[in-house]
């Protein structure tokens, strides 16, 4: 009798055949692979892949608040009657010129001749007044349906002409309108909104591959002029590692608000990148609950202000990318002054302003953060400096879902960090209900006054004054403003660095010859 | 009796998906965070958020929506998708053209690898290849398929290009690039199963090898060969084909984790997006596919483990 072994042994010319029954194909399959592999080649045409981390959820900029509507959307598919520039000022779209009214309170829009829909249809002032009616109705889901509610009426006296009466004069109107969830929609269109997107912009969508990417082909009628690029694909890069393999490996060439900053060097040494370092309108806060004790007492939320060294959470959580920020408002605004030495990073003071608030031992806070690595990174370092003047902090991770519910909506919480992005927000703070829960007469009574100002030097002192109000009071700790931090490719010229609103325009992007 | 068998089978099937329904549905139910929040952010007003929750039917009671869910999943329809607002069969249609696919393409490089592989080990113990392909397969287990896929991804397409980093442009953009798109996933979640399943072959094999019943086949006449393939083989299979259904469910899990490395949009992304977006009825469907997935696969091999072995045909439940 053989030993098993061996009549393996001798049964192996069975064996091998069939082994080859199973290596064939994988051989033909190896064979194919080698042949098919110059099919992936970047194509030299006049086109521009555009990564983003998310994925909007539809095409609806009227009904969802997620910003990745509007960054694929805004100017790009979908116009309004005015729209935000680079810079963030604002700029005439489908209303060429307009009147305002001695009062303030009524403006007379004049609407282009010949903008149609991609499908053809007319955009007239019924159109128009249809789509801001919509958003301002009683059953809107307009995420942004609050900045209409000043209108008063609104009439069309002919096909070109949008008389818009207001209740009060209103400063900001103009800016409102501009909003990407203030686009001008087709009426016919209703129902169709989330799947389909029919416009007036520079681009239509073509094709959307969910999950993957989203692409816009030139739109030849744009009422404007020409458009350089033949189209765009956003592609939907969720995890930081794959979305610095892809933009390596050439297959992206515009990548604004890179999930990892971490990443951005090792990106920019290659010569074919530059980086892209622009503002948003993100003010990162260190939001504090002003109704929770000892929280309510200005002493202790200045303790924590003392505490905290703006520079090193940059650097720490942001690699470097963000401007320190001494109030709630943008730096790259006209009306900005800068309050950061307000509150100095000065630990003996803080411990000072602790012990005459009768905290001289410190005591315990939570600090709630969501997802976002300005939020976790910042957090850390946050608990170690506030643990230098002996308050001790328990960290809480959330997810955004939990975030919206025990923070926003609950209120339960000692301590946030959070980026507010809409641009010109300090209006939240005249919110008493709003999840920090400043609760101030004045600064209502300023913001009303303020909301209603359209004289510029007028508007410009109150705004003034309302950046030092909230910095006085230490509603919140006032981080930095969120950068704007990326890659981009360097021959793509006329992209936007900044992003005044959540918008990826593309209307000027072009290749350099 | 065999029918008998499989009617229980399909029964504990269906009692195992009814019982998961129930248990999706509470746990989401517990979950904190609300859809219509998540959809409309930091500053919208409470009115806002309350006609939205109207319209997407979450004033309802807990065991209404149950219900509806339950109800309308007998008749094929799943609901209309909260955040994507499109009816949930389509987008879950959509996702799996790429986890089915890749999913059986890892299968197919798995098997490809591990049989043969196995069958020359096993040809000599001891030998070069066996002593090489046992090292190598050493390495293969201990390999977190997540870190080789980065790996395969900073040598085939950013060094040389030769694949797609990531994405996947649809079965319309040709078939060409979506194989070579899936390629890289499916080689990064196959070698680890692939190691898994050659040393279980070959153990299983080497085992049948030494059985009396070969030596029985043998004195009754048979030839070696002969004895192996019609006796040896087939009992060296319950094992591997064990190994084989629970690697499935492997590749399904771990084409969630590798559709994240790859930006792939698989069921395995929709899933994490849905978590994040709070939309529940999408999570529910998807969890309630991938348990059904999970259970037909051991069906399926129960099912071949009579074929394989009749005896177990006889041993009745």
């Amino acid at each position: 009798m053989l030993p098993p072994t061996l009549m393996f042994f001798r049964m192996s010319r069975h064996l091998v055949g069939l082994s080859v029954l199973v290596v064939a194909p994988a051989l033909v399959w190896l064979v194919w692979l080698v042949l098919a592999v110059p099919a992936h080649a970047s194509p030299e045409d006049n086109s521009v892949v555009v990564g983003m981390q998310l994925e909007p959820p539809h095409l609806d900029p009227t009904s969802g608040a997620a910003g990745a509507i509007d960054q694929v959307l805004y100017a790009n598919v979908y116009e309004g009657l005015t729209r935000f520039a680079e810079d963030g000022s604002i700029r005439p779209a489908l209303a060429k010129a307009w009147e305002v009214s001695r009062g303030g309170t009524r403006y007379t829009f004049h609407l282009h001749d010949q903008v149609r829909f991609h499908d053809g249809t007319a955009v007239t002032a019924e159109v128009v007044a249809f789509s801001l009616n919509r958003a301002r109705s009683d059953t809107s889901t307009n995420p942004q349906k609050d900045l209409l509610r000043g209108i008063k009426s609104i009439a069309t006296p002919d096909a070109s002409r949008v008389v818009i009466d207001l209740f009060d004069a209103d400063g900001l109107f103009l800016f409102k309108l501009a909003w990407g969830d203030m686009v001008i929609i087709p009426p016919h269109n209703v129902d169709g909104l989330t799947h389909t997107a029919i416009g007036t912009g520079p681009f239509r969508v073509e094709r959307w591959v969910r999950g993957d990417r989203i692409m816009l082909v030139r739109n030849a009628e744009y009422w404007r002029g020409d458009v350089a690029l033949d189209g765009v694909a956003f592609r939907f890069i969720a995890d930081p590692s794959a979305a610095v393999a892809a933009v390596r490996a050439g297959e992206i060439d515009f990548f604004p608000a890179f999930p990892s900053p971490e990443n951005l060097r090792l990106l920019v040494a290659d010569r074919r990148f530059r980086l892209v370092n622009g503002s948003t309108e993100g003010e990162t806060i260190l939001a504090i609950n002003n109704q929770r004790p000892p929280l309510d007492d200005l002493r202790v939320r200045r303790a924590i202000a003392g505490a905290i060294n703006r520079e090193v959470i940059i650097d720490g959580a942001m690699f470097g990318y963000g401007i320190p920020i001494g109030s709630h408002f943008a730096p790259h605004h006209p009306d900005y002054i800068d309050l950061t030495d307000s509150t100095p990073f000065d630990p003996d003071a803080a411990k000072g302003e602790l012990a005459e608030a009768g905290l001289a031992t410190g005591f315990s806070v939570t600090l709630k953060l969501p997802p976002p690595p300005y939020a976790r990174r910042g957090g850390e370092i946050i608990e170690r400096q506030l643990a230098g003047i002996g308050i001790d902090v328990r960290l809480v991770p959330l997810e955004w879902a939990e975030w919206l519910e025990e923070v926003f909506r609950n209120k339960d919480y000692d301590l946030t960090i959070v980026s507010h992005t809409e641009p010109f927000d300090i209006g939240i703070y005249a919110r008493p209900d709003y999840y920090f829960q400043y609760d101030n007469a004045g600064f209502q009574a300023l913001f009303a006054e303020l909301d209603k100002a359209s004289d510029d030097d007028a508007r410009t002192q109150l705004t003034h004054q309302a950046q030092r109000m909230i910095a006085q009071d230490q509603v919140n700790v006032f981080l930095f403003q969120l950068a704007n931090a990326g890659v981009a490719h360097k021959d793509l010229l006329g992209v936007w660095d900044n992003m005044p609103t959540q918008a990826i325009d593309l209307t000027d992007a072009y290749w350099r010859e | 009796m065999g029918v008998r068998r499989v009617a229980v089978l399909l029964a504990s099937l269906l009692a195992t998906l009814l019982v998961s329904s129930l248990v999706i549905f509470v746990l989401l139910e517990v979950l904190p965070g609300d859809p219509a929040e998540v959809m409309l952010g930091i500053s919208a007003t409470p009115e806002t958020i309350a006609a939205l929750r109207a319209e997407l039917g979450l004033h309802q009671s807990p065991w209404q929506r149950y219900w509806q869910w339950l109800g309308g999943m007998l008749v094929g329809d799943f609901g209309i998708s909260y955040s994507y607002r499109i009816p949930v069969a389509t987008l879950i249609y959509e996702r799996m053209l790429v986890t089915i696919p890749l999913a059986v393409y890892a299968l197919l490089l798995t098997l490809v690898l591990a049989i043969p592989l196995a069958l020359m080990a096993a040809n000599r113990v001891g030998g070069v290849y066996d002593r090489m392909f046992m090292a190598v397969s050493q390495f293969g287990i201990a390999l977190p398929n997540f870190w080789f896929a980065i790996l395969l991804i900073a040598v085939f397409a950013v060094e040389r290009n030769w694949f797609p980093a990531g994405g996947f442009a649809g079965w319309e953009a040709g078939i060409t690039q979506a194989i070579l798109a899936l390629t890289l996933p499916a080689v990064s979640l196959a070698i680890p199963q692939a190691t898994i399943l050659f040393r279980i072959t070959r153990a299983s094999l080497l085992e049948v090898a030494s059985q009396d019943y070969i030596r029985l086949a043998r004195a009754k006449g048979l030839s070696k060969q002969a004895a192996l393939i019609k006796h040896g083989f087939r009992n060296a299979m319950i094992p591997i084909v064990t190994i084989m259904g629970l690697q499935c469910a492997f590749l399904v899990a771990g084409a969630i984790i590798i559709e994240n490395v790859f930006a792939l949009p698989g069921l395995g992304r929709l899933v994490v997006q849905a978590i994040g977006q709070r939309d529940l009825i999408v999570i529910e469907a998807v969890i309630l596919l991938l348990v059904g997935l999970v259970v037909s696969i051991s069906f399926i091999v129960d099912m071949l483990y009579m074929v394989i072995d009749p005896r177990q045909k006889e041993r009745g439940v």
